[in-house]
């Protein structure tokens, strides 16, 4: 989507999201994206957040889908595979990058009281 | 999730989200949400897990959204260019494929179409007879019932002074005019022609609508005058100006041409009055007109009437009715008037006893229900062959289905392919049509041409080609576009054993139709051929008629004959009041000895000269011709059988008849002549001898000259009496073949669409046996390896079709003999319907069925059997 192509601020949670797919790697879907967050976050999510994520994030160009993968405990009905784009990994490069360059500004003295 | 949990989530909270979530999304959705759920049942409980499921399902709920994306690929859409484009080179591939098949599909409904279409054009002519006329539907001619004896009988002459008794007492009358047709010789300079035209009264000309092409129609106070159509001003003076040029008619008095007008059109009972004259000039030169100008039971002219707007012909024949009988002295045949409407002239022109009784209405119905049966015959082949063959098409179908076609496509498919024939068939047909035309019109001595330009042609044309497609199409479109794929393409489909059932009955159907035909056809060309082998009671061979037009004829007798016997070409020759194929009048004033006091028998008079016997070789069955031998022979009379009949003498001769008033003592009685109707009884009648009241000269030509030579001679006879009249005579032979005309007509129209029936029925039943053989190609085969005889496998394959001939017989045999037994009674003079033409006609029937089939089953049967096994 083109159109949609702003310079994309991601949020927090399309943050977690965003990677969480990459964790995935091809069995990204809305039922493992969003149990794969519960667990590694522990915190809990609704599905239809992840869902509506995971769409506006395919809207911005970061993530794309193919249909796929129908099986009988789903009724038959196909999943929605998410794969990164290449928009989407130099997002999470940046997103990365800015945290590394705000951590590494940060005073020793700062750091050890974090615990770090 | 190693169990599988029995619950299931909220059905409420699924149908919304099937209903309602984003269409795109919408399977993915579902999905993963049925996947969660059990999850959710298995961490947090049924009860947590449904409120999660019917929470997130709430949330997911887009109902205003709408499809975006596109799809990968479009929908199939059975009219898409693309597949439209498919379907035409398939069926094309179909159609030369199948050469044969084709062939016998497009030809027969061509020829059923094409019958259709002639019999729909000839019906057409016939119901816009008479209606090219502006006011054609206020239009009426006179016509009386009268009581000779038992039944009424009908005629269309009237008195003369009818005609003003309607003009000044009636007020439904617009106008009324008299008019009387005679055969007249024409001559201007050297062009002398006989032609037929009417004396009319001048409101004629403006009931009729007459197209004046130059000069002025003749007025009230016109005489002399003359009106020509344009084909006889042609002919009589070419380019000339025709305009106050001068005619002189039967050589006695002149008449100045006033104007031309365009002739009437063909289809119009006027269509043979080629010229004009107005009734004053009649009125004032005929004898009988002058002496019937006010006799009211002088009964021989011709009233035509237009009404008012808004009249009823009904209501207005009713006040006429009783015109005469309420005037002095009324004639003992009691004359009622009435009306008959322009409309019904040519359709329901005949009556019985005071009642209409139709007339060639009755063959515009029957032609209609022959044209539809054929029409039908066509369209049943039609369907079956194509059913027949689509179920070949049933793996095209699986694969169609398994690529990806929807129903659909399929039945879009299928129609397309059945009105591609259709349509082809339809061209086929005008085509044929339009080749044809020129010999039906032969036949049916019509002047038809295809309605190019009739919008309701078009509609009809192509509505019934679009139906028949329809119909067609429907058993391949609707029941081949329900097979499974998988089935068929396995193999394991099977027709079911009802499939051929339809199939059989409406083969039965054509059968019962043919055999119907068949035996119809025959029996009314042996009606006719009964009616030509009566014995007319004299001669025809080498007689002659020719009519005393000119007023040189008259007064010479004996010289005239004298000349011609002496030419060696004439072998008699006498004279008679009118033509032997005629009868032109009768009398009931005549009575005998016993005659019922109040009968008023009509018994028919001719006057005849001594040598009419003679010339006419009439059988003289008791008693003796006339001779000159007897004086008193001028009041003799001679009876014909049927008189002697009515008048129940035992021994005629001698007997006294009186007949207006005179005394004529019976001298012999000859055997009945066929004068009039050879399908009716002959009248009885009466001869007797006047040398004055004739205008007919018999000849009969001698055998030894040939007929050239022999009318050569008699021609220069003529020519010395009367130079100024052309030489027209009549061969006996042809007037009398002509009585036929109608009967003949229809049967040899009858008989053609009859063969073609039968002929659409075999082209339907060669295809269906090719077919069926085909069908039990590799059953044939095993039979064939294990031992059958081609006789065997020929009975296998030909029993089906004649059984069904045979059941059709029997459907047939009792409804054609209940529909012919009562045509036959319209005929007094009729053939029997003998059982054994039942009988040929079945068995005809059957022998044509079995060389069709055979042909097909035999192929079959002498097939080897290791060609038709190997193939799998």
């Amino acid at each position: 989507m083109p159109g949609s192509m702003k310079r994309a601020f991601l949020g927090e949670f399309e943050e977690v999201v965003l990677l969480t797919v990459a964790i995935l790697d091809e069995d990204a879907y809305g039922v493992s994206v969003t149990q794969e967050i519960e667990q590694k976050t522990g915190r809990s999510v609704g599905f239809s957040t992840v869902h509506t994520t995971l769409q506006r994030l395919e809207d911005k160009g970061f993530l794309s889908s193919r249909m796929g993968g129908a099986t009988a405990e789903r009724g038959g009905r196909r999943k929605r595979f998410f794969n990164v784009t290449a928009a989407g990994r130099k997002a999470l490069q940046e997103v990365k990058q800015i945290r590394e360059t705000l951590w590494s500004a940060l005073p020793p003295q700062t750091l050890q009281l974090i615990g770090g | 999730m190693g169990s599988t949990p029995r619950t299931k989530p909220p059905r409420w909270a699924s149908w919304l989200l099937k209903t309602f979530a984003h269409p795109d999304r919408r399977e993915e959705v579902q999905g993963d949400l049925l996947e969660l759920y059990p999850y959710w049942v298995e961490t947090l409980g049924e009860r947590k897990a449904n409120w999660k499921y019917s929470l997130n399902a709430l949330k997911l709920l887009r109902p205003l959204a709408k499809s975006e994306n596109h799809q990968p690929y479009s929908t199939p859409f059975f009219l898409s260019p693309a597949m439209l484009r498919n379907y035409l080179k398939i069926a094309w591939r179909n159609l030369a494929k199948q050469k044969a098949y084709s062939f016998i599909n497009i030809t027969g409904l061509a020829a059923g179409m094409t019958v259709a279409m002639l019999i729909g054009l000839w019906i057409h002519d016939e119901l816009s007879f008479d209606r090219k006329f502006n006011n054609y539907d206020r239009l009426a001619k006179l016509w009386q019932f009268v009581k000779f004896d038992v039944e009424k009988a009908s005629y269309d002459v009237m008195p003369i002074p009818l005609a003003d008794e309607l003009r000044t007492r009636y007020a439904d009358f617009e106008s009324v005019g008299l008019s009387v047709t005679r055969s007249v010789i024409l001559a201007s300079g050297e062009q002398k022609l006989m032609k037929t035209g009417n004396y009319v009264e001048p409101d004629f000309i403006k009931m009729l609508s007459l197209n004046i092409m130059s000069g002025a129609p003749f007025g009230a106070n016109d005489v002399n005058s003359i009106l020509l159509s344009e084909s006889l001003a042609d002919a009589m003076f070419g380019s000339e100006n025709t305009l106050n040029k001068l005619i002189r008619l039967d050589n006695k008095q002149t008449v100045k041409v006033v104007g031309v007008y365009e002739d009437f059109p063909v289809n119009t009972t006027f269509s043979d009055v080629t010229f004009l004259v107005p009734w004053k000039f009649f009125a004032a030169n005929d004898d009988g007109a002058k002496r019937d100008r006010n006799e009211w039971d002088s009964n021989s002219y011709q009233i035509f009437a237009q009404l008012k707007p808004g009249a009823d012909f009904d209501q207005v024949s009713a006040k006429i009715k009783d015109i005469r009988m309420k005037r002095d002295n009324p004639p003992g045949y009691k004359p009622e008037f009435f009306l008959h409407p322009m409309t019904k002239w040519h359709l329901y022109a005949d009556f019985k006893d005071g009642v209409n009784t139709g007339g060639m209405i009755t063959f515009v119905w029957l032609f209609g229900i022959i044209g539809i049966i054929v029409l039908l015959l066509a369209c049943i082949n039609f369907m079956n062959l194509s059913t027949a063959r689509s179920e070949k098409r049933s793996k095209e179908v699986g694969i169609r289905k398994a690529v990806g076609s929807v129903r659909s496509q399929l039945i879009g498919q299928f129609f397309c392919e059945s009105l591609l024939m259709v349509l082809l068939a339809f061209l086929f047909s005008i085509l044929l049509v339009q080749l044809v035309l020129p010999f039906f019109n032969q036949i049916a001595e019509k002047k038809i041409d295809i309605l190019w330009s009739n919008p309701w042609f078009w509609m009809a044309g192509l509505g019934f080609s679009l139906l028949t497609g329809f119909i067609a199409g429907s058993y391949p479109a609707f029941y081949l576009s329900s097979f499974q794929p998988v089935k068929v393409l396995k193999g394991t489909f099977r027709a079911s054993r009802f499939a051929a059932v339809p199939r059989r009955v409406l083969v039965g159907f054509q059968f019962t139709v043919s055999v119907t035909l068949i035996i119809s056809t025959v029996i009314v060309f042996r009606q006719i051929k009964h009616a030509k082998e009566r014995p007319v009671g004299y001669s025809r061979s080498g007689l002659i008629e020719i009519g005393m037009n000119a007023p040189e004829l008259y007064g010479h007798y004996t010289a005239l004959r004298t000349d011609l016997l002496n030419t060696g070409a004439v072998a008699g020759m006498s004279e008679s009041s009118n033509s032997i194929t005629e009868q032109a009048g009768g009398t009931t004033d005549i009575s005998w000895k016993r005659k019922q006091p109040g009968s008023k028998p009509l018994v028919m008079s001719n006057y005849i000269t001594h040598d009419y016997g003679k010339t006419i070789g009439w059988q003289v069955k008791e008693g003796r011709d006339f001779s000159r031998d007897f004086t008193t022979d001028s009041s003799s009379m001679i009876l014909n059988e049927a008189a002697v009949k009515l008048m129940g003498f035992n021994q005629p001769i001698g007997e006294i008849v009186r007949q207006s008033g005179r005394p004529y003592k019976v001298i012999g009685v000859i055997k009945d002549m066929v004068k009039e109707d050879p399908f009716k009884p002959v009248n009885p009648s009466f001869f007797a001898v006047n040398y004055r009241n004739v205008n007919t000269i018999n000849l009969r030509l001698s055998p030894q000259l040939s007929t050239q030579e022999a009318l050569a001679k008699v021609e220069l006879v003529f020519k010395s009496y009367s130079p100024d009249s052309p030489f027209s005579y009549k061969f006996v032979d042809d007037q009398y073949a002509r009585k036929f005309g109608t009967e003949e007509r229809i049967g040899r129209l009858a008989g053609g669409f009859t063969s073609l029936a039968i002929l659409i029925s075999c082209l339907g039943l060669f295809g269906l046996a090719s077919f069926m053989a085909e069908q039990r190609m590799k059953e044939i085969g095993i039979r064939k390896a294990l031992g059958a005889s081609v006789f065997n496998v020929w009975k296998l394959l030909s029993a089906e079709f004649v059984i069904m001939v045979v059941i059709a017989f029997c459907i047939a045999a009792p409804i054609t003999y209940y529909v012919l037994s009562d045509w036959l009674r319209n005929y007094q003079y009729r053939t029997e319907l003998s059982w054994w033409i039942f009988a040929a006609s079945g068995i005809g029937a059957l022998v044509v069925t079995l060389l069709t089939v055979s042909f097909q089953s035999l192929k079959a049967a002498l097939m080897n059997p290791v060609k038709s096994l190997r193939s799998e």
